[in-house]
C-alpha cells in the first residue's frame, strides 16, 4: 500500500514538473518573438489609416506587455486554438489545420525511423559488442563510422537519386496516407526512413557496444555461463536489459533532433509534414504560426523524454532505486 | 579411489603487453568424490584462476591454457567454451566471491533461479516457480516466496549469496567450486553460510573445492588441502595430516598470519613480510625464497620439485619443517 501512495507522488510531481518545463520553454519562445530584429508590428501591421492599424495591433495582441501576452497565447493554445496564418490582408487560414494536417506525416516518419533505427543497432550493437576486437567488430565499427559521417540530407539524395531515379525501385519523393493504400504508404517512406535512420544506427550502434562490453565484465555473467546457459540466450536475456538505459535516453533524446532534422528530409523527399510547415513558417515569417509548431516540438519531446524515463525504471530497477535514493 | 576432478599440469598463462602472465604454473589436484578439497593461498596465487581455468570458464583471445581437466570421467580440458557448457549447472557449479555483483540486477530473483531449471532440467515454468521456492527454503531463506519476487537490490549481502548458492545447487551438481564465498560477508555470516554449505554437501551428496585464504576456514570446512603460492602447489596433504605436521614455512607463515584471540593484544598483526614474485617475470629459484625465514642458498637457485611423501603428504621444499618425512 505504501508503494503505491508513493508511486502516486512521484507521478504526480513529474507531471508538475513536466507542466513547468513546458510552460517555461513556451514562454522563452513567446519572448523570443518579441526580441525579433524585425518588430512584428513593421511586419504585420499594414493598414494605411490609424483605426486600421490600431485594430491589427489588437487582434495580434501586439499591444499587451510579455506577460500578458503570453498568458492570453497560452491560453488559446490549450483550447487548441493555434492563431492563423497572417496574411497581408487579413484572414488566413487557421494554424491548427496546418498542425492537423502535417503533424501526423512527421509523427509517422520519426517513429518508422526510431523502430528501424532500434531495431537494427540492437542486434548490432550487441553482435558487435560480443565479437569486440575481432574482425566482424571492426567492420562494423567501419561501416557505421562511414555511414554516419555522411549527413542525412546527402544521403537522402543519393538514395532518392539511385533507388528512386535511376534504379526506379522506390518512389523517389511523396507521401501517400495509410488510408489511401498501406502499400504505396510504405514505399513511399521507405528511403526517407533510410536516410534519417542510418546515422541514428551508427550512433545507437556506438552507444550499446560500449554498454554492453561493460556489462559482459560483470560476474552476473559469468554466473549465467556456469549455469550452464548458451551465448545467445545470456546476450538477450541477461545482458541486453542492464545496457540500454543510455540507450534509450538517447533514443529520446533523438527525438527532438529528429523532428527538427526531418525538416530537410521532407523537403527532400516531398513530404508535406510539421517540418516543412516549419520551413514554410521561417520563410515566410508566419512567426505566431511558428509559436505554435515550435510549442509542439518541445511539448513532444518533453512527453518522449518523461515516457522514456519511466521505462528506463521498468527497464534497470537500479534507476528507480538511486531515484529514491 | 574415484575423482570427481582431476586436473594435470594445468597452466594458466595471460598475454599482456608486459609480457606473458603466467598465472598458474603446472598444478595437479584430485578431488575424491563427494570430498571437500580446499584451495589456500594469498591474493594472487592462482586460487581464483585455477578454478575459472579447470571450469573452462576463462574466455578471451589473451588466455593461454594448456593441461588436462578430467571431469567424472570426461576430458573437459580441451572442450570450447560452448562445449564444456553441458556440465555446468547438472555436473559443475560454481559460487561467487561477491553476492553484490554474481547476481542480475535487473533481473527478479525467481526468474534467474527457475531459469536453471527450465533450461537445464527442461522443467515447466510453474514446476520450475514451486522448485525455486524450495530450493530458498533450502538454503534458509525465511519466506521462500516473497523473495521470489525481489530484485537482488533488495536483499541483504547474505541473502543474496543464500541466493547465488540456491542457484548453484538448482540442478543438483556433483561438484561445487565455492570462490572464496564469504570474503564479502560480514563476520557473522561468514560462519552461517559455510555451515550452509557443509550441510548441503553432506545431504547432495556433494564434491566441494573451496577457494579460500583463510586457513581457519579450511581447517572446519575440508577433507584435503591444497596450498598455492605463486600458481605453484606448495603443499597438499589431507587436512587433518596438514595440521597435524605442517612442511611448507609458507603454510606456516599463512597459519601464524592469523590473527588470535588468545594472545596478548596490543602487538604487532603478524604478517608475511615481502610479496609475491612478479607473474611476467619469475626469477629463478624457490617462489617464497624471498619471504621465507629458513631461506638456504640452494633455494635461490632452482624450485624445488613437488615431494610426495609415502603418506601422500606433497609438499616443495629443500627443508620441509620436520625433515623430509
Amino acid at each position: 500500500m505504501k508503494a503505491r501512495s508513493t508511486n502516486a507522488i512521484e507521478v504526480l510531481k513529474r507531471l508538475v514538473q513536466l507542466l513547468l518545463v513546458v510552460i517555461g520553454a513556451t514562454f522563452l519562445l513567446s519572448l523570443l518573438l518579441r526580441l525579433l530584429p524585425v518588430g512584428l508590428k513593421e511586419l504585420y501591421v499594414t493598414g494605411l489609416f490609424e483605426e486600421d492599424r490600431q485594430r491589427q495591433i489588437k487582434e495580434l495582441g501586439l499591444d499587451r506587455n510579455a506577460f500578458s501576452y503570453y498568458f492570453h497565447w497560452l491560453w488559446d493554445f490549450v483550447r487548441g486554438d493555434f492563431g492563423r496564418i497572417v496574411l497581408p490582408g487579413g484572414g488566413g487560414e487557421s494554424v491548427s489545420s496546418h498542425v492537423g494536417r502535417a503533424l501526423p506525416k512527421t509523427l509517422q516518419l520519426v517513429f518508422y525511423t526510431q523502430i528501424f533505427a532500434l531495431a537494427v543497432a540492437i542486434p548490432l550493437g550487441i553482435f558487435s559488442a560480443y565479437r569486440a576486437g575481432r574482425r566482424t567488430d571492426r567492420f562494423v565499427s567501419y561501416g557505421l563510422f562511414t555511414a554516419a559521417s555522411v549527413p542525412n540530407f546527402v544521403l537522402g539524395l543519393l538514395l532518392a537519386l539511385i533507388v528512386g531515379v535511376k534504379l526506379e525501385w522506390l518512389p523517389p519523393l511523396g507521401y501517400v496516407p495509410i488510408s489511401e493504400s498501406f502499400v504505396d504508404h510504405v514505399r513511399g517512406m521507405v528511403l526517407p526512413v533510410l536516410a534519417l535512420g542510418i546515422p541514428l544506427i551508427a550512433s545507437y550502434t556506438r552507444l550499446l557496444r560500449t554498454d554492453v562490453i561493460a556489462t559482459l565484465r560483470e560476474d552476473f555473467v559469468t554466473m549465467a555461463v556456469a549455469k550452464g546457459l548458451s551465448d545467445r540466450r545470456i546476450l538477450f536475456t541477461h545482458v541486453l536489459r542492464p545496457s540500454s538505459v543510455t540507450l534509450l535516453t538517447s533514443a529520446a533524446l533523438n527525438m527532438g533532433a529528429l523532428i527538427g532534422g526531418s525538416l530537410v528530409i521532407e523537403r527532400v523527399f516531398s513530404i508535406p509534414g510539421l517540418g516543412t510547415e516549419i520551413g514554410l513558417a521561417i520563410f515566410g515569417r508566419q512567426y505566431f504560426a511558428l509559436q505554435a509548431y515550435v510549442a509542439l516540438v518541445a511539448i513532444g519531446y518533453v512527453v518522449f523524454n518523461s515516457v522514456i524515463d519511466v521505462l528506463v525504471g521498468f527497464v534497470d530497477p537500479r534507476t528507480r532505486e538511486r531515484r529514491s535514493a | 579411489m574415484n575423482s570427481i576432478l582431476s586436473i594435470k599440469n594445468l597452466e594458466v598463462g595471460f598475454d599482456t603487453p608486459r609480457g606473458l602472465l603466467q598465472a598458474v604454473r603446472g598444478v595437479d589436484v584430485e578431488v575424491p568424490g563427494a570430498s571437500s578439497m580446499g584451495i589456500v593461498g594469498e591474493s594472487g596465487s592462482g586460487k581464483t584462476v585455477m578454478c575459472r581455468a579447470a571450469m573452462g570458464l576463462l574466455r578471451g583471445s589473451n588466455v593461454r591454457r594448456s593441461g588436462s581437466v578430467v571431469f567424472d570421467g570426461d576430458e573437459i580440458g580441451s572442450l570450447d567454451s560452448a562445449d564444456v557448457r553441458q556440465y555446468f549447472g547438472t555436473g559443475m557449479a560454481m559460487i561467487f566471491q561477491d553476492p553484490m555483483t554474481a547476481l542480475n540486477p535487473v533481473r527478479r530473483i525467481g526468474s534467474q533461479l527457475a531459469e536453471s531449471l527450465v533450461i537445464r532440467l527442461g522443467m515447466n515454468k510453474k514446476d520450475a516457480r514451486a522448485r525455486a521456492a524450495e530450493l530458498l527454503g533450502l538454503v534458509r531463506i525465511p519466506d521462500p516466496e516473497a523473495t521470489l519476487r525481489k530484485f537482488p537490490g533488495q536483499l541483504s549481502g547474505g541473502m543474496r549469496q543464500r541466493v547465488v548458492i540456491a542457484t548453484a545447487i538448482a540442478c543438483k551438481p556433483k561438484l561445487l567450486f565455492a570462490d572464496e564465498p564469504t570474503t564479502a560477508l560480514d563476520v557473522t555470516v561468514q560462519a552461517q553460510i559455510l555451515e550452509l554449505l557443509s550441510d548441503l554437501r553432506r545431504d547432495l551428496d556433494m564434491a566441494m573445492m573451496l577457494v579460500t585464504h583463510d586457513l581457519g576456514v579450511v581447517a572446519n570446512h575440508t577433507d584435503y588441502v591444497t596450498v598455492l603460492y605463486a600458481g605453484l602447489v606448495v603443499e597438499q596433504a589431507p587436512t587433518r595430516k596438514l595440521f597435524a605436521s605442517m612442511k611448507m614455512p609458507y603454510t606456516e607463515a599463512l597459519l601464524k598470519s592469523i590473527p588470535r584471540l588468545d594472545q596478548p593484544s596490543g602487538g604487532r598483526m603478524p604478517m608475511i613480510g615481502g610479496r609475491l614474485p612478479d607473474p611476467t617475470n619469475p626469477e629463478p629459484g624457490c617462489p617464497f625464497a624471498p619471504r621465507c625465514p629458513y631461506v638456504q642458498d640452494r633455494c635461490r637457485k632452482e624450485v624445488p620439485p613437488l615431494t610426495v611423501a609415502p603418506d601422500g603428504h606433497a609438499y616443495r621444499c629443500f627443508y620441509p619443517i620436520g625433515g623430509n618425512a
